[in-house]
């Protein structure tokens, strides 16, 4: 076929087939828009704004905006760059991110936006939460005190696990993830240590016992190859539309 | 664990709603009606019901300001915290009432008997302070009707035994033109319409040569969104009625509902009209904010009246196939949910999380089915509009801005109260009109409107000028405006959905920044960081509060900027060293992050 659909992408094009959004197209195109709370194996969410792109001059979340046929999207732009790296910050200072001390440093998706976008000072005054961390299971351990609110960890439990152990439940700088039983502790559902939603978090809130620093700091997950790099090897390519 | 039974009042509640899990809301907000709060072992219960996962319940209580987790109190009093409030005196007033009853803001006390707080805008400006006393609005707050209620509450006194006078709300009306002077009696719009239209598409036509533009703050052409709803394929076309004023400073919905009841019910009808052409159907709901409980009974003895009347339910007006009814829910505080999707989101009994778009409500909406969600207001004009016709509405306003609009006034002014006006009047028109001499400052369309000064006074009330919702509070010469913008930021703060990171994280740092500013430690750097924010929250944030949260900001920095500067206690001069900052190794070391290993020099996060 020879009418292939396209948007621009800071003016090259980028193929898409109906249904996918301005982000899954762009990365199975091996185009990086930086991103957090989307995955590409669950229905997006759009609420990180990391991928905030301009379609036609007005902003838009990437990974909820559905394609369209002659989109201009840009996307490395100052303005757009300035945004992520403000945003970026506003997580570090809402969440206790002490990156040397915590456990997922090297697989942290936070820290290695951080990298990639060169945040290098937080920029606001932390806000130090002082939520008391769930030790409860025997393989599981929660600290609530990272949690970035992506909702992956919901997700996963629903659409993977068939369980519902998560939820993010309250309001405004008091939402927060919640455990799905009576006493709130994590000992007290049926997840399970192999569950998606253990696997899924991007950050350092749902982190599996026993395994601390297995694999040392500096030979990790983006350690070894940079953020960009990696989401662009996790896209989902169809035989059609790919290049790069 | 073990689950105990419900009780026969709640599963009474449940069968009311059919233990229809799309009810959550309404059913969790009737549950604490009977308990006072919402203990965990009834949502576990709860949820073992409805069969949803205990979480959910859970967190979208946690969502409500007015659904409790944890005990509240027998006697819950929540002052109204908007700016007119504390202008009225409400900070003191709070102060009394405790000290009276030998409470703690925000803490029940020890004995289970009283709990006081602060609340968001209760939409009693024109008669502040406001209270909420367990959901009931009492107007008027002053030191004696505080003793009163003292009193009241330390004999424990049942509300429904407390003085009706104490709940009296007026409701003021000091200008009336086209629509509050001669609104349509009960059914004569809708016996206008149906006499020369056979499904609908005549009023449609009307309502679009009238040039009507959405109330609720946006000004979207309301025959477009009519248009594309009655388009849309779907089982059922919903009629949604936005009552959820959340906007502080805004109450003229309040007062439509309280006196021209019938005018909004009409204007409802006629919509379902248009939407089902009198043939596929169609059902009503209308979106009560919490606040406005006290007008449950009487809108709800207004649906029945109508009902008998025949103009609500099967065969309206005797019109075969033209079956409509209006079903009430009510909100358990929430601003955001005056967001049309996020609205939808809190009746369908969810948390009131603004929806990604698209689908936009027209399509899929209430249910995923097609809807139109409209403001109070909007359906008003609706029916002013069938029944006088688009010409006699479009001879007022301005090309751009046809027909009326209400305006909520208060503030320093002599005479608080609504005041209709062809669009196109100007702010000084205004003032004179409300007994304002002197005014410094007014607040156009609430916090997430535009706050003018004396020299844009001629400025107009127009979609094209100074669009607005309604809010038009008065700040006279005594008003310290960046008190006043403080107080904004921090309803913004606590309204915050939470959902998106530029709005939830961002409303919290720019009430941190205030908050310094205000307590004498602001400097040039802290406007610099307000920018920042601001820049990030308008591009990036999910709907329109957060995009809107800095115009409070915008206006005191752009046209205010003196009563900004005179706060910072230096210019040029940032405190580069941050002794908090310069323990982190030492805490590193010690492996310690806790309070107490911190410097708090200031409090960012609550
Ligand atoms: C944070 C927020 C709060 C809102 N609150 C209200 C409200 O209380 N009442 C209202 O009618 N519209 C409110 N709106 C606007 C609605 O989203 C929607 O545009 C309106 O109900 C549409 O009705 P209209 O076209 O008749 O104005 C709000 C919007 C936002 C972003
Ligand atoms: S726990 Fe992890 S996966 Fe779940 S919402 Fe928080 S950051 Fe996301
Ligand atoms: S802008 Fe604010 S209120 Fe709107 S979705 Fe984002 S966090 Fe929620
Ligand atoms: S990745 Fe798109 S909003 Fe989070």
């Amino acid at each position: 076929m020879n009418t292939r659909l396209s948007f621009l992408l800071d003016g090259a094009e980028v193929p898409f087939t109906p249904g996918q959004s301005v982000i899954q197209a762009a990365l199975a195109a091996g185009r990086y828009i930086p991103h957090l709370c989307y995955h590409p194996e669950f229905t997006p969410h759009g609420s990180c704004k990391l991928c905030t792109v301009r379609a036609d001059g007005r902003p838009a979340a990437a990974c909820t905006l559905p394609a369209r046929a002659g989109l201009q999207v840009d996307s490395e732009t100052e303005e757009l760059r300035a945004l992520r790296r403000t945003l970026v910050q506003m997580l570090f200072a809402e969440g206790n991110h002490f990156c040397p001390s915590c456990e997922k440093s090297g697989n942290c998706v936070l820290q290695s936006l951080g990298y990639d976008l060169e945040v290098h000072t937080a920029g606001f005054r932390h806000f130090f939460l002082d939520r008391p961390v769930d030790a409860s299971h025997p393989d599981i351990l929660l600290d609530f005190n990272r949690c970035v609110l992506c909702r992956l960890c919901v997700r996963a439990s629903e659409e993977v696990d068939g369980k519902g152990v998560f939820y993010l439940g309250g309001r405004g700088v008091q939402r927060r993830l919640l455990v799905s039983s009576e006493s709130g502790r994590l000992a007290d559902t049926d997840i399970a240590v192999t569950d998606k939603a253990v696997e899924v978090c991007p950050v350092g809130v749902i982190l599996r016992k026993h395994v601390g620093f297995a694999v040392p700091i500096g030979r990790r997950r983006y350690d070894v190859k940079p953020l960009r790099e990696r989401a662009l090897e996790d896209a989902p390519r169809g035989e059609e539309g790919t290049h790069g | 664990m073990s689950t105990p039974p419900l009780t026969p009042e709640l599963e009474a509640v449940l069968d009311r709603h059919g233990r229809d899990p799309t009810r959550l809301v309404q059913i969790l907000r009737e549950a604490q009606e009977l308990a006072g709060w919402l203990p965990p072992p009834l949502i576990t219960a709860l949820a073992r019901a409805l069969r949803l996962p205990r979480a959910r319940v859970e967190g979208t209580a946690a969502f409500y300001s007015f659904l409790y987790l944890r005990p509240a109190g027998r006697y819950r009093v929540l002052f109204s915290d908007n700016v007119t409030d504390r202008m009225q005196g409400s900070e003191a007033l709070l102060d009394q009432l405790c000290e009276r009853l030998w409470a703690e803001k925000g803490r029940v006390t020890e004995d289970g008997l009283v709990y006081i707080d602060t609340t968001s805008c209760t939409g009693l400006c024109d008669q502040g302070p406001g209270l909420l006393v367990n959901g009931w609005a009492i107007p008027r707050a002053s030191r004696e009707r505080l003793d009163l209620i003292a009193g009241l509450i330390l004999e424990q006194r049942p509300l429904a035994e407390w003085p009706a006078e104490l709940f009296h709300i007026d409701h003021p009306i000091h200008r009336r033109d086209l629509l509050l002077a001669e609104p349509p009696t009960a059914g004569e719009a809708l016996a206008a319409v149906l006499a020369h239209d056979a499904d609908g598409s005549g009023l449609l036509a009307q309502v679009e040569r009238a040039g009507l533009r959405g109330r609720g703050g946006a000004g979207f052409p309301t025959a477009r969104k009519w248009a594309a709803c009655r388009q849309a394929p779907g089982a059922v076309h919903y009629v949604v009625c936005n009552a959820d004023e959340g906007e502080p400073g805004t109450f003229k919905d309040r007062v439509l509902l309280a006196e021209y009841a019938d005018l909004v019910l009409e204007g409802m009808t006629l919509c379902a009209y248009v939407l089902g052409a009198g043939r596929s159907p169609t059902q009503g709901l209308i979106y009560l904010r919490g606040e406005y409980r006290f007008l449950l009974e009487h809108l709800q003895s207004a649906l029945a009246r109508r009902r008998a009347a025949g103009l609500l339910g099967r065969a309206i007006c005797g019109r075969a196939g033209f079956d409509f009814d209006i079903e009430l829910h009510l909100g358990a505080g929430a601003y955001v949910c005056g967001e049309e999707s996020a609205l939808l989101e809190s009746l369908e009994g969810k948390r009131g999380v603004p929806r990604n778009r698209p689908p936009y409500p027209v399509t899929h909406g209430y249910l995923g089915q097609p809807t139109v969600v409209n403001n109070v207001e909007t359906f008003c004009a609706a029916a002013v509009i069938a029944r006088h016709g688009a010409e006699a509405y479009r001879a007022r306003g301005t090309p751009d801005s046809p027909g009326s609009k209400l305006l909520s006034v208060a503030g320093d002014c002599a005479r608080p109260g609504v005041y209709e006006y062809p669009f196109g009047v100007t702010v000084r028109e205004v003032l004179a009109d409300c007994g304002a001499q002197d005014a410094q400052a007014v607040q156009v369309g609430g916090p997430s409107g535009t706050l003018v000064g004396p020299h844009e006074f001629d400025r107009r009330i127009a979609f094209e000028d100074l669009a607005t919702a309604g809010a038009f509070t008065v700040f006279g010469p005594q008003r310290d405006l960046f008190e006043v913008v403080r107080n904004y930021v921090h309803f913004f703060a606590h309204e915050s959905c939470g959902f998106c990171t530029p709005c939830r994280v961002g409303t919290a740092i720019l009430r941190g920044v205030m908050d310094k500013i205000h307590a004498g430690r602001g400097a040039r750097h802290d406007l610099e960081q307000l920018e920042q924010v601001e820049r990030a929250m308008r591009l990036a944030s999910h709907c329109g509060l957060g995009q809107t949260a800095c115009n409070p900001l915008r206006d005191l920095r752009t046209r205010f900027r003196p009563t900004l500067e005179r706060r910072l206690a230096s210019l040029d001069f940032a405190p580069a060293f941050d002794l908090d900052a310069a323990l982190a190794r030492a805490r590193a070391f010690t492996g310690r992050d806790d309070a107490r290993a911190h410097l708090h020099t200031d409090t960012l996060a609550s």
